[in-house]
């Protein structure tokens, strides 16, 4: 079985972190399950959290009003839910619910925050690091906004 | 071996259009109905998979359509159509019953017989599936032939997916790794959101001995295509079905050429490497 920082070092995520960098992010680290259904989190609430998907799936999900939730988003095994940790006002922009049973690895966002403030060398890393995934989630849904299935076919 | 009308361009038969009755109709989604059509009289056409017929509504006009049949086993032509046009509005609208025009089989097929001993991955985009839907019915039926089966389908919404039913069907096959992705979902919706590309990165085969099968709008081609490429599947090894406006369908009209190439004639089905510079140049 896997200890979880080397679980955390073969996350694309975490990959070229120093050994001491690691070993801070896995004592924040912790490993939970979610049930199929069960909420993870709730658009506002306080980020505190974020997390690594070791399995199942997450999907994204913004109320509209008289209407269902509208499904914008899901993420994957191997991926990471939540960047809000690391970027003011570090509030869930999304309701975050299980598709179906979630392991995954959750990390204390406001610890590493705090310990990102005091040490910049791992704050910047970080920041680099996570706005891969900001940067990866707009351009998918710039590409979206292109509705690429709403043109011409047979 | 398909038999097609394309190498007799310019005779009478390759112009006449064949009388096909409508023997079943089937809306898919808000604006898109599937005919089954029998011949009138006479033999039926058999086309291959990835070529096209010209569907003609008499008195409005002709359009092509890709073939959408299982010709593993069943003979009638089955059409998935799109109501955008005049002639496409007649042929969504035609009922039971109604006589329509055929022509055809015209173009060339996908490369089923060169895939074989290979993996083979399909993505589909919205109403892209129905030209695929031959071809899938190949591989799900000579099984063995073949290594890994990877199919990807996506839409804008789950109600925008076509023959969802059917597709899920196959989901239960242990031997078809498929994967299904929506712009746009709801609650009830237990599948991925997000585009199609997101769907390679994960995806069972092996690059070095796989072939990809694409269709949807040029733009999602594009995408699907390079995200395959960036997973090391040669440009070579990539093959696309191709539309543009066609009238002869026998390469006679240019109608639609682009660059040097008829796509009724040459394709519709080409490798990314033939029409990857074609298609970045914006006046084609």
């Amino acid at each position: 079985m896997k200890t979880l920082d080397a679980v955390i070092a073969e996350s694309p995520v975490f990959a070229g972190l120093t050994q001491e960098q690691l070993e801070f992010i896995a004592g924040c680290a912790q490993n939970v399950h979610f049930d199929e259904g069960q909420q993870i989190a709730k658009r506002g609430d306080p980020a505190d959290v974020f997390y690594l998907l070791r399995m199942g799936e997450v999907a994204l999900d913004i109320d509209v009003p008289n209407k269902k939730p509208v499904r914008v988003d899901t993420v994957e095994p191997g991926q990471v839910l939540g960047w809000a940790w690391l970027i003011p006002p570090y509030q869930w922009n999304y309701d975050v619910t299980a598709t179906e049973l979630v392991r995954a690895v959750s990390f204390d966002g406001a610890c590493i925050r705090e310990k990102c403030a005091s040490d910049n060398e791992l704050g910047y890393a970080l920041l680099t690091r996570f706005s891969q995934v900001i940067v990866g989630r707009l351009q998918a849904t710039r590409l979206r906004l292109l509705d690429i299935y709403g043109t011409d076919s047979h | 071996m398909a038999q097609t009308l394309t190498e007799t361009a310019g005779s009478l038969e390759a112009m006449t259009p064949v009388p096909y009755a409508v023997t079943a109709t089937r809306q898919d989604t808000y604006d898109t109905w599937t005919l089954e059509l029998e011949p009138v009289n006479g033999a039926p056409i058999v086309p291959g998979p990835g070529q096209f017929n010209m569907l003609y509504a008499f008195g409005v006009g002709e359009v092509p359509i890709s073939n959408a049949g299982n010709f593993e086993t069943d003979e009638r032509l089955v059409h998935t159509i799109r109501a955008v046009g005049a002639v496409t509005k007649a042929l969504c609208a035609a009922e039971v019953g109604t006589v329509i025009g055929v022509r055809g089989p015209f173009g060339n097929t996908w490369p089923i017989e060169d895939a074989k001993g290979k993996d083979v991955v399909i993505v589909a985009g919205g109403i892209g599936l129905p030209p695929l839907r031959p071809a899938i019915y190949h591989v799900l039926k000579n099984r063995k032939d073949y290594g890994r089966f990877v199919l990807l389908y996506g839409a804008r919404t789950p109600s925008d997916m076509v023959f969802l039913d059917e597709v899920k069907s196959w989901q239960s096959n242990y031997d078809v790794d498929l994967d299904l992705i929506v712009d746009a979902g709801d609650t009830d919706w237990k599948g991925k959101v997000g585009l199609v590309t997101k769907l390679i990165p994960p995806a069972n085969f092996d690059a070095d001995v796989a072939k990809g099968f694409i269709v949807g709008p040029e733009i999602m081609m594009k995408f699907v295509a390079q995200e395959l490429m960036n997973r090391d599947l040669p440009a070579e090894s990539i093959y696309v079905s191709m539309e543009r406006t066609m009238r002869c369908g026998v390469g006679l009209c240019g109608h639609c050429q682009v660059g040097p190439t008829l796509i009724c004639r040459d394709g519709a089905v080409y490798t990314w490497a033939e029409v990857e510079k074609l298609l970045a140049v914006k006046e084609l």
